[in-house]
């Protein structure tokens, strides 16, 4: 009786949380939609609007579905309307900013590598040292090295050239990749590289063949950091380069900006997309190893 | 001829002195052991035969060639790893013939060794596979393969069976003593576990803050430490070291613990010194296992003492006694039954035990 009494009571209890746990999921679900479409939205209108023409947008309203697929502001965005002066269009700035991008983000990875190599498995004298300033090197804002680097860029003889720009992305991205390589190294125990010595492997053979194969992680952590940060840059673009050698997100606020007739929204929205593309394609391709090189370090293993 | 030689060797890592004139010697297809607790400074010696550290004073010589500033891969020497040190994109053949083919070993040579030692170590079925695909034993063995196939003067281990589990540590250590027999090649050895030592070593080097305590066959560390840190470190549980006093009348010496009323004749004892014993503040130092429970030999001395606490621990059991006022600890085997808080008669013998100094702690 007894125990009969207290099982379907447990029944009833089991039921109730049942619910409760349903109710929960839910409310969960529908707290996650709403985020989500919070963030989307913006991209969403982006998108339509750059496929409606000038018509539609004046007529419908900001959600509205366009049309057709209508790709004619995306082609005006990518390659101009033909006409010569005063014709913007980021074809060109596009590949000034590959051409920035790549080599900054190669050189400015392989020497954080380098570096978070010698500071973690050839320690010297006052090694420590040389990474807390490296670390400043973090906080000093964009700001605070425009003038000095207008400076040494205009004594180098490279001023408003992409070769300018390189430069300036590589040594800014420096402190950030050797800490990123600093702190894989230290997690790989430094007994790998006694055995190597042993074995008579040099300083680079050792980088080369040993620590490089196993720092894929971190290799595309560094890669999607300083690609992110490179391609976006703007300050850096439109202070050290005009005209002719400026990065994308340059030419991208001189097209919105200087319509002299009626505002291109279509125009517009598209060579924003253009220019976040490249980044949206890093993401999904490494997106995977970003997060893993992210924490790797805090495993041992 | 010794194959290794250190002489007068000091280390200082900033102000911290690791190593304090060192003076080491081997000689060819010895197994010496350098065993002690963490940070008496056993790896970095080991690291400074290896050339892997630099030498603040003192010279390292192999084969009586004086290696203190050559290369580690120029010194003739390998060494295998606490953590395997495998390197992780190699498979397992190119990680054994990676030194190989720094020293430009010619590609026969390198596939004769190769085969030679992998079949040697098991591990031939191996050689396509990666670090990550090996059992801490297989990675253990690679690791031995790597050091075997550059034919070494001397073989450096630096406690490499720390990482294995308690069963694939004794099969190793036996797999290690067997490589010995076979190879005769010399080696030096890291650990801190003292049956590791034992059973390995042919010799063993106890250290403690930066300076070798003694160096000895295991045989002799473990009857006549020299001193009462390697009294204490040797042995499970370690050597009872009472306090005491020792006192000579007509030609005969005993021992008379702090506060007891027995004295232990202790005249077979073989003093280093005979001289100005009378009255000596000593310790004197008894093993567990050298307490019997039966009176097993004539000289055995028989005294009374008090049996304060029992651990069980399946094929012996350890038990404290009171004696006057200072704990001793004697090892039985378990089938015998002792009760608790009563007088119990044991027999010490007095053939194994050691005296020290009370001062210098020193074995006199």
């Amino acid at each position: 009786m007894q125990d009969s009494l207290k099982s379907s009571s447990y029944q009833q209890l089991e039921q109730k949380s049942k619910y409760t746990n349903m109710f929960l999921r839910w409310f969960l679900y529908f707290i996650l939609i709403l985020f989500a479409s919070y963030f989307i939205f913006p991209l969403y209108v982006m998108v339509v609007t750059s496929l409606k023409t000038m018509e539609e947008i004046r007529q419908g309203t900001l959600l509205s579905w366009p049309s057709g697929l209508n790709l004619d502001s995306w082609a005006v965005a990518w390659g101009g309307r033909g006409y010569g002066a005063g014709d913007t269009f980021l074809r060109p700035y596009f590949w000034n900013s590959i051409k920035m991008v790549v080599p900054a983000v190669f050189f400015s990875t392989f020497i954080g590598a380098m570096a978070g190599y010698v500071l973690t498995k050839w320690r010297f004298k006052g090694d420590k040292w040389v990474f807390l300033f490296l670390l400043f090197g973090c906080f000093i804002p964009y700001q605070a090295i425009l003038l000095p680097m207008a400076r040494t860029l205009g004594a180098l003889g490279i001023s408003n050239s992409v070769v300018g720009l390189v430069l300036v992305h590589t040594v800014y991205g420096i402190p950030f990749t050797t800490l990123f390589f600093r702190n894989f190294y230290v997690s790989i125990p430094t007994e790998l590289v006694k055995a190597a010595r042993i074995d008579g492997a040099g300083f680079f053979k050792i980088f080369f063949k040993i620590l490089l194969p196993i720092s894929a992680p971190i290799i595309v952590v560094t890669i999607i950091w300083q690609f992110t940060q490179i391609w976006n840059d703007f300050l850096f673009g439109s202070t050290f380069s005009f005209g002719e050698a400026a990065p994308i997100q340059v030419a991208l606020n001189n097209m919105v900006l200087s319509s002299t007739s009626v505002k291109e929204y279509n125009v517009d929205m598209a060579s924003a997309i253009i220019a976040g593309i490249p980044t949206l394609i890093v993401y999904v391709l490494a997106g995977k190893y970003f997060i893993r090189g992210l924490t790797s370090g805090a495993v041992k293993g | 001829m010794k194959t290794l030689k250190i002489e007068e060797l000091s280390k200082n890592f900033g102000s911290t002195e690791v190593l304090r004139k060192i003076n080491l010697e081997i000689d060819e297809g010895n197994f010496l052991v350098l065993l002690g607790p963490s940070g008496c400074g056993k790896s970095t010696l080991l690291n400074i035969i290896a050339g892997l550290e630099t030498i603040n004073e003192g010279n390292v010589f192999i084969d009586d060639y004086n290696v203190s500033k050559v290369e580690p891969k120029d010194r003739n020497i390998a060494m295998v790893f606490q953590s395997y040190a495998l390197y992780p994109s190699m498979n397992v053949r190119e990680n054994m013939i990676f030194g190989l083919k720094q020293a430009k070993t010619s590609k026969e040579k390198i596939e004769e060794q190769l085969e030679k030692v992998s079949k040697f170590l098991q591990v031939d079925k191996l050689l396509e596979r990666k670090p990550s695909q090996l059992s801490g034993g297989q990675r253990q063995r690679v690791a031995i393969g790597r050091a075997l196939v550059r034919e070494p003067r001397i073989f450096l281990f630096d406690e490499p069976l720390s990482n294995l589990d308690a069963k694939l540590r004794v099969e190793m250590r036996r797999e290690i003593k067997k490589l010995h027999q076979q190879l005769k090649t010399t080696v030096v050895y890291v650990t801190h576990d003292q049956t590791e030592a034992m059973s390995l070593g042919t010799r063993i080097a106890i250290m403690n803050h930066g300076v070798i305590q003694q160096n000895d066959t295991p045989e002799n560390i473990y009857k006549k430490p020299s001193n009462t840190f390697v009294a204490d470190f040797i042995g499970s549980p370690s050597m009872n070291l009472i306090k005491g006093i020792l006192k000579e009348s007509s030609g005969e010496i005993f021992f008379t613990a702090n506060g007891s009323n027995f004295e232990i004749p202790v005249k077979r004892y073989e003093f280093k010194n005979k001289s100005n014993l009378d009255n000596k503040e000593v310790f004197f130092g008894i093993r567990p296992e050298h307490i019997y429970f039966k009176k097993s030999n004539e000289s055995d001395f028989e005294v009374t003492l008090r049996a304060d606490l029992s651990e069980y621990i399946g094929h012996e059991q350890i038990m404290t006694f009171d004696y006057a006022n200072q704990e001793i600890l004697a090892k039985f085997p378990s089938t015998i039954k002792i009760e608790l808080a009563k007088e119990t008669k044991l027999n010490f013998d007095i053939t194994q035990i050691s005296l020290f100094d009370a001062q210098s702690e020193e074995r006199i």
